[in-house]
């Protein structure tokens, strides 16, 4: 019953591909790897930007410097929400002025998170270019906002629900795609600790 | 997690769920104060009020700092420029204030219970900055973190508490915050400057400093108020550096790894030696430091927040 409201979208070999391509993109429009800086946002955009950090290494042979970052504090509807979110660490221990700056995130959605992070990048000095790399692209804009390099772009609801898993954090490595309706819970084969259902579906 | 309470009185009664989460979120705030823009726009709209009866330095300042570097907007108020002076009662001063739309209230007093009495004037956010002989909660939480900032722990800890124990605000945000992390809490003092209910603390209390000290790993040490001795409660200055001063030579009793604290202002030479204050343990420029971190995490998690749990 479950299994019928969820697609997945992307295996763990489809994620390897996506992040190597991603890292060639970024080597052939920068002209290589000399000026480039990552920034992920916290907590899964930092995964996948180690992930291109040690692809660009393997492949250029260059060590380009990874910041973690957290949005938190500037984002748009910080009074509106019940709570206060929790705030992570910040982590930006290189200077980011005039380099191009590839900020990471693991899904793009309406793209708030992108203008506050932009907006935090800026606090800290002003970078030559900021190019914007998603493992998924899922629609439902609500700022102009456009990704430098996607994954994969994925039609969805807006009341779908997108989950990227990753053996960082997760201890397993798969997107799914949650479709509207379902109840709130994440179903049981996502939650950590258990072993993936092998592949996709079909 | 979040909060329980919409205001922050004391820290008698927190849980340490809540002091760690108060903790870790200072921890992220502390990278902001080291950028090169160190403002993040979060309380934007939020305004708050600094209502200081008394007088204060680091505080006041640690505190307009922190709101500052939050985006909030702040106003001061010091009562010998203020109607205070033509006969205004507290209560009609923060009632016209806040008519005038503040969202939030730090609020320092000489007498304890007045941030209480606030929350029954008005429906802004109460943050105490040193009420009386009660409580200065921001300053026991900025000890905590400095103290886990450099040992990664706070439980099992031996902390001594040293000098006025009976007129210190700070000491008793401390016992209660340390006591709920799991710290281990002493008290020394001469007995005249011990509070008559000390055993309702539950902690050791000692009149002898070395005794108090042997094997701790933090001494606190707390401002002796020189008007202290004019009201008869020590007989000289001089006799008190000899029995309760931290000098070179008594820190030798405390453990390798040992960290001095004072949360100043300092007499030198009375409580604690230029020697002892200028060593590389004492961690007393990191508590002003952490102090805004502090602060302001303690501004972003109350901001905003609406339902009071005990009132409801």
């Amino acid at each position: 019953m479950l299994k019928e409201k969820m697609e997945t979208v992307m295996s763990e070999k489809e994620i390897a591909r996506a992040i190597t391509r991603i890292s060639h993109e970024i080597l052939e429009k920068n002209n290589g790897a000399e000026t480039l800086v990552l920034i992920g946002i916290l907590s899964r955009g930092a995964d996948v930007a180690k992930r291109i950090a040690a692809k660009i290494k393997e492949v250029e042979g260059v060590v380009v410097p990874v910041g973690l970052m957290d949005i938190n504090l500037y984002r748009d509807d910080i009074h509106i929400k019940l709570d206060q979110p929790v705030i992570q660490r910040t982590e930006i221990l290189f200077d980011v002025v005039d380099r191009n700056l590839i900020l990471v995130d693991d899904v793009l959605y309406t793209g708030r998170t992108i203008r506050a992070a932009l907006d935090q990048i800026i606090d800290f000095g002003r970078p030559r270019s900021i190019q914007l790399a998603v493992l998924i692209d899922r629609g439902h804009r609500e700022l102009p906002i456009r990704p430098d390099y996607v994954g994969k772009n994925i039609p969805t609801q807006k009341d779908d629900r997108v989950l990227v898993r990753l053996k960082e954090k997760d201890g397993k490595e798969m997107v799914v795609v949650v479709k509207a309706g379902m109840k709130k819970p994440v179903p049981k084969i996502l939650s950590a600790g258990k072993s993936p259902k092998k592949g996709g579906k079909k | 997690m979040a909060l329980k309470s919409r205001h922050l009185l004391g820290l008698e009664g927190i849980c340490a769920e809540e002091i760690t989460l108060i903790l870790d979120t200072a921890e992220s705030f502390r990278e902001i104060i080291e950028r090169p823009i160190k403002k993040v726009p979060t309380l934007r709209g939020i305004t708050v009020l600094n209502l200081f009866y008394e007088p204060s330095t680091r505080t006041r300042i640690s505190f307009e700092l922190a709101e500052k570097r939050l985006s909030a907007d702040t106003v001061s108020f010091t009562p010998a420029t203020s109607s205070v002076k033509k006969g205004e009662t507290l209560k009609d001063t923060v009632r016209n204030i806040e008519a005038m739309k503040i969202d939030m209230v730090v609020v320092r007093h000489s007498s304890a219970g007045v941030p209480y009495f606030l929350t029954h004037c008005i429906e802004s956010n109460i943050i105490n900055a040193g009420d009386g002989a009660h409580e200065h909660p921001t300053q026991g939480l900025l000890d905590m973190f400095t103290i886990r900032r450099k040992y990664k722990k706070l439980k099992g800890l031996r902390v001594v508490l040293v000098g006025d124990i009976k007129h210190s605000r700070v000491v008793r945000s401390n016992i209660w915050g340390l006591k709920a992390m799991g710290a281990s809490v002493a008290l020394c003092g001469p007995s005249t400057l011990l509070p008559v209910e000390v055993e309702r603390f539950g902690v050791d209390t000692y009149t002898n400093l070395d005794k108090a000290i042997d094997g701790a790993d933090v001494v606190n040490i707390m401002r002796i108020q020189l008007e202290r001795q004019q009201a008869g409660l020590f007989p000289s200055q001089r006799e008190y550096t000899n029995l309760f001063g931290m000098t070179g030579e008594r820190v030798k009793l405390l453990n390798k790894n040992y960290t001095i604290m004072h949360p100043g202002p300092m007499n030198r030479g009375v409580e604690i030696t230029n020697e002892v204050a200028d060593s590389g343990s004492s961690v007393i420029l990191d508590q002003v430091t952490n102090g805004q971190a502090i602060r302001m995490a303690v501004l972003y998690l109350l901001s905003g927040k609406k339902e009071a749990g005990e009132e409801e």
